[in-house]
């Protein structure tokens, strides 16, 4: 897994590239907390057109970002998922929280 | 015609695994030729049923996981065991949202994917002793990409 980032217009953007599963999780999770701890941005989208795979692993590390960026009222939208990734989002009504936008 | 396979995997309840299994699963289902739809149910299923036993089913110590793939024409039988700590109440386990570790950031969701992308989920399982999954999916129809 790997994840690159960066903020224009106040807008915090962020790519997740490659596998986000058990293995990978850890590293995502240190990763995204660090990115998000730079709290110049005020709204996150995350970009999962380089997302290979995920499982309900990834759920858990997404719900765990917004839970941590919601106490600053900053808001997580999704955009470009796989047909296979968009599976798992309408399955665990991820969306609800982290709307879709294209 | 009839088409018959069998894999057997044993490996540890190591994380870093868990791509090699499902990818391992997976190519092993090709000569059915199975859409990428289905690739990817199966690889999902797989990955969900092994971090159970990688998080769960071993959670201080790392053990065997054991997988065994058979293709039965058009059936894909897979099964996955460990010889952990068991799930003492599998109907809990099994309800969307629910986490034995609700710190841990899980998502709880592991059993529902698996059963929304597979045609059959059985559980079976029993405590200090380990747990079962076996999973089916059943393929459309039958073209068969090996023999011809």
């Amino acid at each position: 897994m790997n994840i690159k980032h960066r903020i224009y217009n106040n807008t915090m953007y962020v790519m997740l590239i490659g596998e986000l599963d058990e293995y990978s999780a850890g590293y995502a999770r240190t990763n995204l907390d660090q990115i998000f701890s730079e709290r110049n941005f005020n709204q996150v989208i995350i970009d999962l057109s380089e997302l290979e795979f995920m499982d309900s692993t990834g759920i858990g590390v997404l719900i765990g970002r917004y839970k941590k960026l919601k106490t600053n009222k900053v808001p997580i939208y999704i955009c470009n998922p796989s047909n296979h990734v968009e599976k798992i989002f309408q399955m665990t009504g991820l969306y609800e929280i982290m709307p879709k936008i294209s | 015609m009839n088409y018959n396979n069998e894999l057997f995997l044993k490996f540890k309840s190591l994380s870093e695994n868990e791509g090699f299994a499902r990818a391992c699963v997976a190519s092993f289902c090709l000569p059915l030729n199975p859409s990428i739809e289905v690739i990817t149910d199966i690889k999902t299923a797989v990955s969900e049923a092994v971090t159970n036993c990688v998080v769960h089913a071993y959670p201080n110590k790392v053990g065997d996981v054991e997988i065994l793939v058979r293709l039965n024409n058009n059936q894909i039988y897979i099964s996955i065991k460990d010889y952990g700590v068991g799930i003492s109440d599998v109907l809990k386990a099994k309800e969307p949202f629910y986490t034995s570790k609700p710190d841990s950031e899980r998502s709880g969701m592991g059993f529902t994917v698996m059963e929304s992308f597979m045609d059959s989920v059985v559980v079976n399982s029993e405590v200090n002793k380990g747990t079962e999954v076996v999973l089916v999916k059943n393929l459309e129809d039958n073209k068969l990409a090996v023999g011809g």
